[in-house]
Parts: structure tokens; C-alpha cells; sequence
């Protein structure tokens, strides 16, 4: 079967694209970029429209029923046993690492399991499963790049960002300080500490803008968002975007959106 | 009686909670370093001067030349040492090459004013040594009490070549520590005393002694 | 509502001069840290048998207490245990009465800071005087350590050069690090010399021989327990592992991990009291074993794993958090992320549940742990537990549910179950996307340093509908 991931070398024909909810409501480019990004390496794209969120919110914040309940949702959507696609490193994560913890115990465990097993983040699957080829269309660039704490600790896929990035010959890849130190997004934290949080990301910023990127490039919605909103405030010009809309943009793209 | 329940109290918890079989400890990490002799003396050496201590080589003969150089070059008054060691021995038959020598074979009760205040430096025989970390190891007996050490302003102690081991683990297995059994003490000791409490600055000689100084025979 | 704990850490951001030391020393560790681990391959094999190593000590807890306390009796050394802090703090006193003693000279335990014993002993007329350079400063500046290694690495050497004029007004007023490093062992000097009883913690006690094992850099640790005539070592039930050979890999893992010293200057193994024919060294050895909870938390197999701690701070010293809100924030004796599991399970969700709030489960704490406790995974536990009622028997649990918290996640469930719901819910959001935005705008929390995000006019799910993606 080369439906499968197991076997890395073999293309898989088809894939699930889970898109995430900050996606949906805030950053529909990026996950419309992957599916073209996606669909031009030759794999056919499944979106299932029931989708809503991983249920990570809740996990998180210790509400496990509401998380359980919301995942198990999740788990209907992916019933043919092909990869799942994720743009973003934490709702990869939560499928990937945290399902196992959260179905421990249920009757559908090895279900969540099997999910788990065929779970990807975008990045991890353009380098390591499609061995994507990119060719650089765009002029030059500096960006500068955040990975979340998700690919770096959790799945481990920090570094997939840099792979991609390195094969566009007109982008310069600027190194922030700390660049593996937390933007302080932390989902509900942000709100629940405020104040941290903001002292978090304005260092983060302040790295950020001390590289003079022009561009912040990121694999998740959730830090981008965090530093890009915090830099815009501060009145800088530093534009963030999700690597998939960057990498569609100057691989093939433009295309119509907004 | 309270005491006793407490320590029943605890066992009983600890032994009626559930229990899980742990994995086996690895045995991936070898207790040794592949080092020979000079690779040894090398790490040895590089380790101990980077923890700002001083190390001089010499031989079994002319180790007191050694010595007498380093009591001058620091102008030390006295020397306190051990003669019934046989490397204290040594000193002794040529104690009037040497500052005044002091000894104290009395328990510590007696000696402690003196021992605190008035004494330049001490010299120590050693257990031997640790290459990896640049470690001196001492067995504090009754000829070497243990604060003799650690209170002096300076510390020398002589450290036989052959007796040079690659790790930690290397010196404990290879000495055979648990057979011998443990004495009342073993200190390990890699330079002298520091703190970095402040700033995370090094400096030196903060509580034990301000300067470590090795004898390599 | 900003709660005491809000409170706390919003004065705590205020303090600029202690950010600025802390960030200064934790980067200068995390530099040592690296360098001195930086082998990716030999750090995994090196971690995976410390965690080996701590695990299975953990595991045969109760067996090893026993071993260790029949060997350490047949050394010599006194073995006392205490079920509470108050019951460590009983013993250590009967102890000191039992010599007349009035004077105690401490080094470096966080095990006496849990117990309050300077306080404690205080309140019996009894004086502690802490010989360790970091803790003797913040005991002159009557505050409680920041750090589990560095307690004083809040404070900057003017701060430090003021504290030490005003204390030992002999000494020139000075901000030379030697020289204040001086003054510290002038004045201690003589202490340890007529102290009628030192005190120390442990950093591993030896089943198999009954050996106390101290890792220290200035000689303090050694003063205190070979100067006086009594050395009382206090330590947690958990720091005890089986083999003499486990020892060199944990003390090579705490070093390293700790200030990335490949050892420390002094390594003191203590397995009896001075002996007949010996000439120095305490006359009596005891060991006070505090449990404080930690029995408790062993019930638990997930977070047992709490107490495979070798307290090197290194989840500290990565930790973003306690980098820009400092150790003081957190209340606790122990802070930073293993502060953050440890200590609302030993003292209770009741009083330290919003500590789990504290977190953005980054994941850099335990990427450095060198026995690999899984502190964002114990975090999230320990908030599941902080908001049901549960037959857990961590203290507290539960208390910090709030109905309409509950109410919200229950209506956010519901509405993600049914995607039609969900996907009107996102199109309604969307349609009234400049209202929301205004409303978001109102969020200070996060537009106070940032700007509203902006919400799409078509979300994701109706773009790929558009765009004829396949649903199923």
C-alpha cells in the first residue's frame, strides 16, 4: 500500500489536510497555500469539512471531557489510512503526542492511536515525505524565522523550516537572538497572564527587529500572530506570514486571494 | 515513639502505593575513557590549571626540590604535614631544608584555634587521581585528618602518576571501593575553593583553601 | 480579577535591576550549560542513564530507605525521620538542646528552607547562620533564595557591596567581587571554628554503603560538616539511589546540567561519624529524612516522576518564564518550572494551583532535565486536577473551578462537535469581523502590546469549497 506514510520513500497519492482553527478564521491563505503546495507535488488533497479544532484549548487548560469530546470528533474525519497534514506544529502535536495521553484510557484508544501514527506538520512532510523541490521565483528577502515550541520540543521538526527556506536562493535567513526561547503565546496564557506573556513577546520582538528582516516566516499561527501583532504595535514594518504562503508565493503563486 | 511512627508512617505509604517495574539501567555509557597514560596526565593537567590550581612535575626523587621550591617561590612561614605518612617521612628527614614544620597528633578539640589561625599551608598525600575532571582524591585517615585540607590557606598535595584513573567511575571500580569499604571521608577535590554567587564571577578561596597546588610524581 | 498571585508577578515585572540580574546570570548558565553538554549523542546517552538510574531508585524507594538506614545505623550515623516540616524542625532542635548548643552554622540546603528552619530555631533562641556565600546574602537581606543554586543571583554586586558595608562595617565599602568574596570568608571564618553544630543538606545518600554525598564549590559544606563537634544533614526521603556506582553519572548530570562544571570543586562523601583512632571530623552524624508530601506524591505513577529531581536548576535557568518574573514571583521555596509541579503538590492546589497556570508548556524545561521529567505533561495533570473534583489525593484539588470557566469550555465543546454550529459560529464571526474587532480591541490583556488581529472575510473551510477540494 503507498497509501501509507510507513514507507517514506513512496509518494503517497492522497492526504488529509486537518487546517487548524486560527487558520480558518484568521489565516486562510496559509492553509489554501499548503493545499496548492500539496497538489503540486502531485497528491491529491482531502479536506474534510467537518473539521473544527484538534481540542487542544481545552486539553491545556485541564478541561479533559470537553478536550475528549471535541477529539473525538476529530478522529471520524480520517477514516481512509492515509497521512494527515497539519500546518502547524501544535495542533500536530496535540494529535501526535497528546491523543495517545488522552485516549489512554477510552475504548477508541487504538483509533487515536492509528490517527497519531499518520499525523504530520506541513513542514515535516514537504522535506521528509515529498522531498519537495522548491525553485525561488521571488526578489530578495530577508526573513527572519520563529519556530514554534511545538516543532522544536514536541514533534521535533524545528529545523524543516530552515531545510525549506535554505532551497530559495534569493531569501537571506536571518538568526534572531534566542530564537529558541518562547514567544509567549502559549494559547489561553496570553490571557490568563497578560503580563508575562506581553514581556515575553516584546523581547521576542525586539530579537525579532534587531535582525532587520523584513519578513517574520513561521510554521504556527499561533506564535506568528503573537509576534507579528506585537510588532506591529511597537509601530515596525515587519510583516508575518505562514511559511506555506510564503513558499507558495515565491515558488508559483501568486494566487487570487483576500 | 512519634519518631518511630513517622518512620512507619512513610515506609507504609511508599510500600502500599502501586508499583511499577522500572527499566533496567543502561549500560551504554562506558565507566571508562580510552585514555593511556600520557592522555591521561594531559587531561589531568589541562583540567586542574583551568580550575586555577598548579601543577608541577616531578619525580620520585626529586619531589622534595619540588616542594621546597614551591614553600619558597609563596614565602610560606610553616608547613603542616603528617610525618608518619612515607611521604611525610621524607620531608621530615630533610625538615631543615623546610619552613617550620607543624603536625598535630592530638585530636582536633586541641588543635583548632592553632590549625585556623597560623597555619600557611598543608601538604597531603592523595588516593590518586581523576583525568576527566582534573580530581584529586583524598582518604582522610588519622596520620591526614581531613581538615587539614580544607582549612589552610594553601594546599599541596602529591599525586602519584600511575595512580591517574580516566573517570570517576574508573577510580571507583578500579580501586575496587566497595570491597575495600568506605572510610569515614573521601573527598574529591578539583582546584581550590571558588564561588560564582555573586554574578556568576569566579573567584577564589572562599571558604577552603585559596590556592591548590599539585606535585605530580 | 487579579488575584494575589497576579499581584505578585505584576510587581515582580516592575523590578527592573532584578530582571536585568536575572536574565544576566541564567544567560551566563545557560551558556556554561551548553558548552559543557553540547554532544547531541553523548548528552541522550548520558540523560537516559541518569533517568535510569533516578527511576529505579524511585521505584524500590521504600526497600532502599530501609537498606540505607540500616547501613548508615551500622556506620554510625543517626537516622531520624520526619513525616512533616514541623516534625524535622523537632528533631533538629532536640538535637541542638541536647548539646546546649545555641548556635547552628548552615550550609547550602533547600531541604531547611522547606522545613523554615532558621525561623523555626530562631523563635528557640537559637541563631543560624548561613556560611554558603549566596545564602549568607540573602539572610543579611533578610529575603529567601531565588534560585535553587545561585540563591542570590537576583541581586548585582553594588546591591551585594551595600548589604556587606552595612553588616560588616570594618570592611571598606567595596564592589570588587574578591574582595566582598573575602569579607564573607573573614567573617565566617571564626564561626566555623567555635560552632557547636553544623548543618547541611544532601545531594545523594548510597543505599548499599549508607553514605552522604555533598557537591559544593566553596569548602563551606565541608567546614559545616567536619568542623563541629555534630553534623545534622537533612535531606527528602527521594534523594537516596542503590549503588555506589550510580553515583559518578548523577553528579557528572548535575554538575554539568547545573553551572556546566564538569565537577565541582569539592565532592564529599560522609559515611560516619569521626572514628576512635581519628583526629577530626563530627563526633556525632545525623540524618533527618523529611517526607513532606513527597509519600504522597509517589502514590501516583505519573507524578512520581516529580521526585526523580537531582535539583540542578537547569528548568530554571531555560525556563522564559522565570527568566523575566524572577524566583521571587513564585512564593514558593523551590521556583521555575520543577517549583511549579513540585510545589502545589506538596502543599496543595488550594494554595498553589494558579503556579500551574504559569506555564506555557513550551517544553525547554524538560528538553534539559537530565532525568527527563516530563514537567509540561505533570503541568497539565496538575491543571486537569486543579479543576475536577477527583479522587486524586493531592490537597486541594478542584479548588480552582469556576462555573462559568466550566460553562464556556462546555459551550466551546458542544459547538465543535457540530461542525454546521461551529462553521455558522466562524461565518457569523467573520461577517461581523470590524465589530468583533472592535470588541477584540477591548481585550487588554492582548492589545496591550499588540495589535488586533485580523479577522478573514471567507474562512478555510469555504475557500477549499470554493476551490472544489475534496471533503471526504
Amino acid at each position: 500500500m503507498n497509501l501509507t506514510p510507513t514507507n517514506a520513500s513512496s509518494k503517497p497519492d492522497s492526504v488529509y489536510f486537518y487546517g487548524t482553527c486560527l487558520i480558518d478564521l484568521l489565516y486562510p491563505q496559509a492553509g489554501v497555500s499548503a493545499v496548492h503546495l500539496l497538489k503540486r507535488e502531485g497528491v491529491n488533497v482531502i479536506y474534510p469539512q467537518a473539521q473544527t479544532c484538534c481540542g487542544q484549548p481545552a486539553w491545556n487548560s485541564g478541561y479533559r471531557d470537553e478536550a475528549l469530546t471535541v477529539a473525538r470528533a476529530q478522529l471520524a474525519l480520517f477514516s481512509k489510512p492515509i497521512p494527515i497534514v497539519v500546518p502547524s506544529a501544535s495542533c500536530a502535536g496535540m494529535i501526535k503526542v497528546h491523543y495517545p495521553e488522552l485516549f489512554n484510557a477510552q475504548p477508541d484508544k487504538s483509533k487515536a492511536l492509528d490517527i497519531a501514527e499518520r499525523t504530520y506538520e506541513l513542514t515535516e512532510f514537504l522535506t521528509d515525505i515529498l522531498n519537495i523541490n522548491l525553485t525561488d521565483l521571488g526578489a530578495p528577502v530577508t526573513v527572519a524565522v520563529h519556530s514554534s515550541c511545538s516543532a522544536r520540543h514536541e514533534m521535533k521538526v524545528a529545523d524543516r523550516i530552515d531545510i525549506l527556506l535554505d532551497q530559495l536562493h534569493n531569501v537571506t535567513h536571518a538568526e534572531p537572538a534566542n530564537k529558541e526561547e518562547c514567544c509567549g503565546f502559549g494559547g489561553t496564557f496570553a490571557i490568563k497572564q497578560p503580563e508575562i506573556s506581553a514581556a515575553m513577546v516584546l523581547e521576542k520582538a525586539k530579537a525579532i527587529e534587531y535582525t532587520n528582516a523584513q519578513r517574520l516566516i513561521g510554521q504556527d499561527c499561533g506564535c506568528l500572530m503573537n509576534i507579528g501583532c506585537a510588532l506591529e504595535k511597537q509601530g515596525h514594518t515587519i510583516t508575518h506570514q505562514h511559511i506555506a504562503k510564503f513558499l507558495w508565493d515565491r515558488t508559483g503563486g501568486p494566487h487570487r486571494d483576500n | 515513639m512519634k519518631i518511630n511512627n513517622a518512620r512507619n508512617n512513610i515506609l507504609n505509604r511508599l510500600k502500599t502505593s502501586l508499583k511499577s517495574e522500572s527499566e533496567p539501567v543502561a549500560h551504554d555509557v562506558p565507566d571508562s575513557l580510552d585514555w593511556g597514560v600520557d592522555d591521561r596526565l594531559l587531561h589531568f593537567n589541562k583540567q586542574l590549571q583551568a580550575a586555577n590550581a598548579e601543577v608541577h612535575d616531578a619525580t620520585k626523587d626529586n619531589w622534595l626540590i619540588t616542594l621546597k621550591h614551591i614553600c619558597s617561590t609563596k614565602r610560606l612561614k610553616n608547613l603542616l604535614f603528617s610525618p608518619a605518612t612515607p611521604w611525610g617521612a621524607q620531608i621530615l628527614e630533610r625538615s631543615y631544608e623546610f619552613p617550620t614544620f607543624k603536625h598535630f597528633d592530638y585530636p582536633i578539640d586541641e588543635w583548632k584555634p592553632a590549625l585556623f589561625d597560623g597555619i600557611d599551608a598543608a601538604f597531603t598525600s592523595t588516593h590518586g587521581g581523576i583525568a576527566e575532571t582534573g580530581t584529586i582524591i583524598l582518604w582522610p585517615d588519622t596520620h591526614e585528618p581531613r581538615l587539614i585540607s580544607l582549612v589552610p590557606p594553601v594546599h599541596i598535595a602529591l599525586v602519584e602518576k600511575t595512580e591517574i584513573y580516566s573517570t570517576f567511575a574508573d577510580a571507583l571500580k578500579t580501586q575496587n571501593w566497595i570491597k575495600t569499604g568506605l572510610p569515614t571521608n573521601i573527598l574529591l577535590i578539583s582546584g581550590p575553593s571558588k564561588s560564582a554567587d555573586i554574578e556568576q564571577t569566579l573567584t577564589y578561596g572562599v571558604h577552603g583553601p585559596k590556592e591548590l597546588v599539585i606535585i605530580l610524581v | 480579577m487579579t488575584t494575589e498571585f497576579r499581584k505578585h508577578i505584576q510587581h515582580a515585572l516592575t523590578q527592573r535591576e532584578v530582571q536585568a540580574n536575572t536574565k544576566n546570570v541564567v544567560n551566563r548558565l545557560r551558556n556554561h550549560r551548553r558548552a559543557a553538554l553540547s554532544d547531541q549523542a553523548d548528552w541522550q546517552r548520558l540523560r537516559r542513564q541518569s533517568t535510569a538510574i533516578r527511576t529505579h531508585a524511585v521505584d524500590k524507594l521504600p526497600q532502599l530507605l530501609e537498606l540505607l538506614e540500616d547501613k548508615l545505623t551500622q556506620n554510625g550515623i543517626r537516622v531520624h525521620w520526619a513525616e512533616t516540616t514541623e516534625q524535622a524542625n523537632q528533631i533538629v532542635l532536640t538535637i541542638m538542646q541536647q548539646h546546649n548548643a545555641s548556635f547552628v552554622i548552615k550550609g547550602k540546603s533547600m531541604v531547611s528552607e522547606e522545613m523554615g528552619l532558621n525561623h523555626y530555631l530562631k523563635a528557640h533562641g537559637i541563631e543560624c547562620l548561613e556560611s554558603d556565600l549566596g545564602e549568607l546574602i540573602i539572610q543579611l537581606a533578610n529575603e529567601q533564595p531565588s534560585h535553587i543554586i545561585v540563591p542570590a543571583l537576583h541581586k548585582n554586586r553594588k546591591q551585594i557591596a551595600r548589604l556587606f558595608h552595612t553588616y560588616f562595617p570594618a570592611t571598606p565599602y567595596t564592589e570588587d567581587i574578591n574582595a566582598l568574596a573575602q569579607s564573607a570568608r573573614h567573617f565566617l571564618r571564626h564561626k566555623f571554628a567555635t560552632a557547636p553544630v553544623g548543618l547541611t543538606g544532601v545531594n545523594f545518600m548510597v543505599a548499599e554503603t549508607g553514605t552522604l554525598c555533598l557537591v559544593e564549590n566553596e569548602g563551606n559544606g565541608r567546614m559545616c560538616s567536619s568542623v563541629p563537634p555534630v553534623h545534622i544533614a537533612v535531606s527528602g526521603i527521594e534523594k537516596v539511589v542503590e549503588h555506589l556506582s550510580d553515583v559518578p553519572p548523577l553528579l557528572r548530570m548535575l554538575t554539568r546540567s547545573a553551572t556546566g562544571q564538569s565537577i565541582t570543586t569539592y565532592f564529599n562523601m560522609i559515611s560516619s561519624p569521626r572514628k576512635p583512632d581519628e583526629k577530626d571530623g563530627p563526633l556525632e552524624v545525623h540524618l533527618v529524612l523529611l517526607d513532606n508530601g513527597r509519600s504522597r506524591i509517589y502514590n501516583d505513577l505519573e507524578l512520581r516522576d516529580t521526585l526523580n529531581c537531582i535539583r540542578c536548576g537547569a528548568c530554571m535557568n531555560h525556563c522564559p518564564i522565570y527568566k523575566h518574573i524572577g524566583g521571587h514571583a513564585y512564593q514558593t521555596v523551590i521556583p521555575g518550572p520543577i517549583g511549579t509541579i513540585l510545589e502545589p503538590q506538596k502543599s496543595g492546589l488550594n494554595l498553589y494551583g494558579e503556579l500551574t497556570q504559569v506555564s506555557t508548556l513550551c517544553g525547554a524545561c524538560r528538553e534539559v532535565c537530565p532525568v527527563s521529567i516530563p514537567i509540561p505533561k505533570i503541568i497539565n495533570r496538575l491543571r486537569w486536577e486543579y479543576i475536577r473534583q477527583s479522587a486524586c489525593n493531592i490537597p486541594g484539588a478542584g479548588s480552582g473551578k469556576k462555573k462559568t470557566e466550566a460553562i464556556v469550555w462546555k459551550i466551546w465543546a458542544w459547538s465543535c462537535v457540530h461542525p454546521v454550529v461551529y462553521n455558522r459560529i466562524g461565518r457569523t464571526i467573520t461577517n461581523m469581523r470590524s465589530l468583533i474587532g472592535r470588541i477584540l480591541k477591548k481585550i487588554s490583556a492582548w492589545t496591550a502590546v499588540r495589535s488586533t488581529p485580523k479577522l478573514t472575510k471567507t474562512t478555510l473551510h469555504e475557500r477549499l469549497k470554493a476551490l472544489k477540494i475534496e471533503d471526504k
